[in-house]
């Protein structure tokens, strides 16, 4: 009996909970110059002509915004919002405005699931997401099936767009490993490399992977790979002291800036002084707290964003994000800025309106997909390809007297 | 009914209360009164009531307190992906996915038994100790495990997917840290259902069998068990492999439910394995059939709480705590027997008694 009890609690708790939650959406919306809460179909009779040439399109994100990843989900969905208020305020996608749902997934491939079924619920047309690889992998699985538009800003995995109607923003895993390789061995830049790898992270051991396999390939030697996991990276000193008396030139590190960081500080420790290479996952090293900014001389990266970029369209989207959030955007929040208006681009492209079913939209959108052209935050004149993977340039920063600049 | 043995009524109500959950949500299904998220929650919601069933043997019937149950899931879950992954061509996907449930169980309980052996000798807080580390070593362990097959046969390493050395046409199956990808999507809410009565079948049947009375009485009393002929370590054992091995199935359930399988610390360490002790805590102790009800309820919640978006997780706990007080503090205890239902009834019918007598 007490069970009985403590479930209608329970359940009176949920019940409260939810209505709540209904008046939510409404003071969420962004320009409501319509007034169609997003029932276009229910205003019609009421608006007459008025909602023929408006509607609203549906997008859904999903990534981390709690747990350990969170700082990657939250970047996309402020910039996704930012990117999705700015294409209102113009006048919408031909006309129609866009409504933006973004749900937690806590980086748990169960959890995005469930996230991507509250979006169906919630009649989602497009998806932005995931953010992280593992989630994405599940969820792409569910959008091939539905026959939904997919667009993952940073789900970097081979396995998380394997279908026709997925696309990224970011580069994959093996493209960034291979492009790393190629770079530092078409600039001569060391013949002995040491890595220094999270094995522990899907994102860095498919980078450090895929580098081991093309470095040969460069006429580059590994002399040391050491791996670390999540749960020892407070300590790199053994690490450092192999690629040391392996005579390392170069310190290849595809991991996050945070490891990255006391990677740096204890080599200038250990008066180890190599060249560091990194990927994208290096941009933020400048901001990270207590961190002596001069270690981070010399180092380079491969990303496609840098925060203090000096085309106009960088400095306007950092100053905005800025301004309405309060710290500097990532790579994350450049790539959920340039999905959401990729989405848009391809939504113009293909001419599909808002009353049309997800699935007709998919098969619009993933034609259309390889047939635009963005200039985006991220690079400059990408296109996808058939298979999702984009085609820009991978750009090569240095960071010289504390700030990023082109190579 | 009333001839009924009381034990026997209480299990048919267990059963019934499963039973009838399917039938209503199978109702639901066909009249498409069912949303896509609770469509999609149905067979993790037949997981996690498989764990916590489970659990319950080794804290509720057995007594002792094993943090390490996350650890089963995922060796069962691996074990059982794997064996997927190596036969998908070969076999119907009804017979390969028995055949994975079956080996998903045997590796977790060969596990069970490993982990069983040294530590259920000892007493006090030690298994609670060995667990949480042995479910923390799987997850380290599945993490840098790189097994690959090519036309020589399976490929094994420690090291990273390149020094499996496979051929060109070679596949690697269990690739580190990202795990095993591709698994078939063999889960469904029936095979879950069926599973859910199967397990309180076994453990149901366990509990009032001689053997069960063996197990409770140890808990209750060791000193007194041992004096009276009962082989100890021989029962502990036989608990906790049984309870290992279910999770395996469960851990098998929940590889066949997503298409990818990585050891996160998100979904097999151990948070998961507390996650579990709470459903089995919050549900009564000992009591499978609130191990069933709770576990259906607190999965839900966190669900059900999305649109209040940022303050999900706080509003969980929130929750969490008040049903722990409404469970278990005393005062809530007098309360409710106060003004139960039952009492209740009781009270009205008592006079009556009296006007007989």
């Amino acid at each position: 009996m007490k069970k009985f009890l403590s479930i209608a609690v329970a359940s009176a708790m949920v019940a409260a909970a939810l209505t709540g939650c209904g008046s939510n959406p409404s003071s969420d919306s962004t320009a409501p110059t319509e007034g169609t809460e997003g029932n276009a179909s229910d205003s019609g009779t009421a608006e007459g002509g008025a909602s023929a040439e408006g509607g609203v399109f549906k997008i859904g994100g999903i990534g981390p915004v709690t747990g350990a990843a969170a700082v990657y989900g939250q970047a996309v969905k402020n910039a996704a919002q930012l990117a999705v208020d700015e294409i209102n305020a113009a006048g919408g996608i031909n006309g129609a405005q866009i409504e933006f749902n973004f749900q937690d997934d806590e980086h748990d491939a169960e959890k995005a699931v469930n996230a991507y079924n509250t979006l169906k619920d919630w009649d989602m047309q497009v998806l932005l997401g995931t953010v992280t690889s593992t989630p994405c992998t599940a969820v792409v699985e569910k959008t091939h099936e539905d026959n939904l538009f997919h667009l993952t800003p940073s789900g970097s995995a081979v396995e998380s767009i394997q279908y026709d109607n997925a696309f990224r923003v970011c580069f994959s895993d093996p493209n960034q490993g291979t492009a790393s390789a190629q770079y530092i061995g078409e600039n001569k830049l060391a013949t002995k490399v040491a890595v220094i790898y999270n094995s522990s992270d899907v994102y860095s051991s498919g980078i450090y992977q895929t580098f081991a396999t093309e470095a040969p390939n460069q006429g580059l030697e590994i002399v040391s790979a050491e791996a670390f996991t999540a749960d020892s990276n407070t300590d790199f000193s053994v690490q450092l002291q192999k690629a040391k008396d392996a005579g390392a030139e170069l310190v290849f590190l595809p991991i996050y800036y945070t490891e990255a960081s006391i990677i740096l500080g204890q080599a200038d420790k250990m008066g180890f002084d190599p060249l560091f290479f990194g990927c994208d996952g290096l941009d933020g090293i400048l901001a990270v707290e207590d961190f002596d900014i001069s270690l981070a001389e010399g180092v380079m990266l491969l990303t496609p964003f840098a925060a203090d970029a000096e085309d106009e369209l960088t400095q306007s989207f950092v100053k905005a994000y800025q301004d309405s959030f309060g710290d500097v955007p990532n790579q994350f929040a450049a790539d959920a800025y340039d999905g959401i208006y990729a989405i848009k681009a391809a939504i113009e492209k293909a001419g599909v309106t808002p009353d049309m079913s997800a699935s007709d939209i998919c098969d619009a959108l993933k034609v259309s997909m390889t047939e635009i052209t963005i200039d985006g935050l991220t690079g400059s004149g990408m296109t996808w390809g058939a298979d999702g993977e984009p085609n820009k340039e991978p750009k090569a920063v240095k960071i010289t007297d504390g700030a990023y600049a082109a190579m | 009914m009333n001839k009924m043995n009381r034990v026997t009524k209480q299990n048919l109500i267990t059963y019934a209360i499963v039973i009838v959950a399917y039938l209503i949500v199978m109702l639901l299904g066909l009249t498409g009164h069912i949303s896509s998220l609770m469509e999609g929650l149905l067979v993790p919601l037949c997981i996690y009531v498989i764990l916590a069933v489970s659990l319950n043997l080794v804290v509720g019937i057995l007594g002792e307190l094993s943090l390490g149950h996350a650890g089963f899931m995922c060796v069962g879950a691996f074990a059982g992906a794997f064996f997927s992954m190596c036969t998908k061509e070969a076999m119907p996907a009804g017979l390969r996915f028995l055949l994975a449930l079956v080996i998903g169980a045997a590796v977790a309980a060969v596990f069970g038994i490993l982990i069983g052996i040294p530590v259920l000798r000892l007493r006090g807080d030690y298994l609670a100790i060995v667990t949480l580390a042995f479910g923390e070593i799987i997850k380290n362990l599945m993490n840098v495990l790189y097994i690959g097959r090519d036309e020589t046969g399976f490929h094994f390493s420690m090291k990273d997917s390149m020094a499996l050395g496979l051929s060109p046409e070679g596949k690697t199956i269990i690739n580190g840290p990202q795990g095993i990808t591709g698994t078939p999507h063999d889960a469904s809410f029936t095979i879950g259902i069926a599973l859910i009565l199967l397990t309180l079948f076994i453990i149901l049947n366990l509990i009032h069998s001689r053997d069960g009375r063996a197990i409770m009485a140890i808990r209750d009393n060791r000193i007194a068990a041992e004096s009276i002929g009962i082989n100890v370590t021989k029962y502990k054992l036989m608990a906790f492999t049984l309870s290992a091995s279910i999770a395996g199935v469960a851990g098998v359930l929940y590889a066949h439910n997503l298409s990818t399988l990585t050891a996160l610390p998100k979904n097999f360490g151990y948070n998961m394995s507390i996650m579990i002790l709470v459903f089995v805590v919050l549900g009564g102790i000992g009591n499978i059939r609130g191990s069933v009800i709770s576990a259906v309820v607190l999965t839900l919640l966190p669900e059900l709480l999305r649109g209040l978006s940022d303050y999900r997780m706080l509003i969980y706990a929130v929750v969490l705590i008040a049903m722990m007080l409404f469970n278990w503090s005393p005062k809530a205890v007098t309360f409710r027997e106060r003004y139960s239902l039952k009492r209740l009834l009781h009270r009205e019918k008592t006079p009556d008694n009296h006007a007989a007598q």
